[in-house]
């Protein structure tokens, strides 16, 4: 549908990506962590994405580098959607904080922070957010157990999960 | 019980930026918001001076939970993300497995779900309105919105069995097609709709109470609601006629003819109008798909998702094992990746699904309006009296459901 879009978009980042495709009528561009900042910036000002719609990351256990960071953009002006996929090693998961660029990083890095354990470089406030202060672990991480609990308030005496979980 | 509670939050501020100033916390279960929010302001005398806004007092984590269930079994999940409205996130969600899939819905049911998405939107703008009217004390209309929102919900119940949650829809279809009578008693609901929403204009728009509270108050500019990521009924407020309906129409919205409400000053007033006047266009939009609805099957006849008939079930052993391996294993979506977004009731709810090619999801993430208007919520709170939090917070409608997940 928005071919020609995506085909002048495409251009316009040239180097930056690393790989980029079309994907049920959204852009997926594949990129190097560290070319970050300078896509974003061409994004936002030669291409007209005004608004950063959603970050998260997807963990693949057993592939190295071991996570995606994934961001998504939209453009008012040409309405359509791009999505930005970079990957990050488990020992170092940094990627740059957008917060500069889009206020809506604010609250989605520190989201991605807490559930995947990714930093965003520059992001100063990546307090728990969904979370309370103290958990423990990336509860969206494959390796975190399904069943895990860390309840904040302790459990009445003689209250035993494992009776609940069947387990 | 002598037991300390260690506090779940940690304050971005814990000293007075004057010494003249004092610090409070309201909430997270304060009566004057609706929803379990808490937010840690600094105030001189009444006026606030910084906000330091935390949710996460409903998560209960739907996206890990997620991962441990097939396809299908979501579906009662994505109720829950808000549940003023959960049909909207039903479709939301089987529309992006059924792209995933590759599954074509059946004309019916395009239809049907546009219409449902637009029933669900008037009570979802209802509740909203309601309530922020109810907290600066019109009771009056507040009974009359909510009166007609029960219609609703009993009229909804009469087709799904459920008021609030309905888990109605299906990857591929549909639970069920309309019982006998529903769209007659639709179009009764919606000349009552019309005769009340009469009266709540009558009595609060050019009420002199509700002007003061809520005109240029929480005020955002296009700009800035655009850098925060606002989307829906705030953005729309602001004066930017920006609408996923109009903008990459998705069901059968491209069919239909309506208009996209903006505001003037993106103020607490022009909220509360933005959203009446949507309720008019799904009213406008609700009556164009009773006439438009076509006759057929609703559920698309494709094994990969839909069950088969339960006389085939029972006698035969290729739909037997077709239905097992449907409810056991889930459907099988192939491996990849899609965001797809649908104008909810709030703004733009998308759904980020990773599939491994297996019955089961990789990965669902939500991306819900609520959590992303509540990293912004402090540019419409900051500088404006503590009481105008209350108009201010009821005109974001914050629905704990879908922020927290």
């Amino acid at each position: 549908m928005a071919t020609p879009i995506f085909e002048s978009i495409q251009s316009q980042l040239g180097s930056l990506a690393t790989a980029s495709s079309v994907s049920h009528g959204t852009l997926v561009v594949e990129i190097a962590p560290a070319a970050l900042s300078g896509l974003v910036q061409t994004l936002k000002s030669a291409c007209k994405f005004d608004m950063l719609l959603d970050v998260t990351a997807i963990d693949w256990p057993g592939r190295q580098p071991r996570f995606d960071v994934v961001w998504h953009f939209y453009s008012t002006t040409h309405r359509v959607r791009v999505r930005v996929k970079a990957r990050v090693p488990e020992s170092d998961p940094v990627v740059d904080s957008l917060t500069q660029h889009y206020g809506s990083a604010a609250f989605q890095e520190r989201e991605c922070h807490e559930m995947y354990g990714i930093r965003f470089n520059g992001n100063a406030d990546l307090r728990p957010l969904l979370l309370y202060e103290g958990f423990v672990g990336y509860p969206l991480r494959k390796d975190y157990p399904k069943l895990g609990e860390q309840p904040l308030v302790p459990y009445r005496e003689g209250f035993d999960i494992a009776d609940r979980a069947g387990v | 019980m002598d037991m300390k509670i260690p506090n779940p939050v940690r304050p971005a501020f814990t000293t007075p930026q004057r010494d003249d100033t004092v610090i409070v916390n309201i909430g997270p279960s304060h009566p004057a918001t609706h929803g379990t929010i808490q937010i840690i302001a600094e105030l001189d005398g009444e006026k606030i001076l910084r906000t330091d806004v935390h949710c996460g007092y409903l998560h209960r984590g739907f996206e890990k939970e997620c991962e441990d269930h097939t396809w299908h079994n979501l579906i009662p999940y994505v109720d829950r993300l808000n549940y003023c409205s959960a049909l909207i996130n039903d479709f939301a969600y089987c529309d992006a497995v059924e792209q995933m899939m590759g599954v074509e819905i059946t004309p019916r049911t395009k239809y049907l779900r546009t219409l449902l998405a637009e029933y669900s939107r008037l009570a979802d703008h209802l509740t909203c309105i309601a309530a922020t009217l109810m907290e600066l004390g019109a009771m009056t209309a507040f009974l009359y919105l909510v009166m007609i929102r029960d219609y609703i919900y009993e009229h909804i119940a009469d087709l799904t069995g459920a008021r609030v949650t309905y888990s109605f829809g299906r990857i591929g279809g549909l639970a069920r097609d309309l019982p006998d009578g529903w769209l007659k008693r639709l179009e009764q609901i919606l000349t009552q709709y019309e005769e009340f929403i009469g009266r709540v204009h009558g009595l609060v728009d050019r009420n002199r109470i509700f002007i003061d509270r809520t005109r240029d108050v929480g005020v955002l500019t296009t700009a800035d609601a655009i850098h925060w990521g606002y989307t829906g009924p705030i953005l729309r407020s602001t004066g930017a006629a920006r609408d996923l309906r109009k903008d990459t129409p998705y069901l059968a919205y491209a069919e239909l003819d309506f208009e996209v409400p903006v505001g003037i000053k993106g103020d607490n007033y022009d909220r509360y109008y933005v959203r009446m006047r949507e309720m008019d266009e799904s009213v406008h939009m609700i009556r164009q798909l009773i006439d438009m609805l076509p006759a057929g099957p609703i559920n698309v006849d494709d094994r990969r998702c839909t069950l088969p008939p339960k006389p085939l079930v029972y006698g035969e052993i290729e739909s037997l094992i077709n239905h097992f391996k449907l409810i056991m294993d889930g459907p099988r979506v192939p491996a990849g990746e899609i965001y797809v977004a649908h104008e909810g009731a709030n703004g733009e709810l998308g759904f980020f699904l990773v599939s491994d090619g297996s019955g089961t999801p990789y990965k669902v993430h939500v991306r819900s309006p609520s959590f992303v208007h509540m990293g912004g919520a402090h540019k419409m709170l900051d500088g404006y009296q503590l009481a105008d939090l209350i108009p201010t917070f009821g005109s974001i409608n914050m629905i704990g459901g879908e922020c927290d997940r």
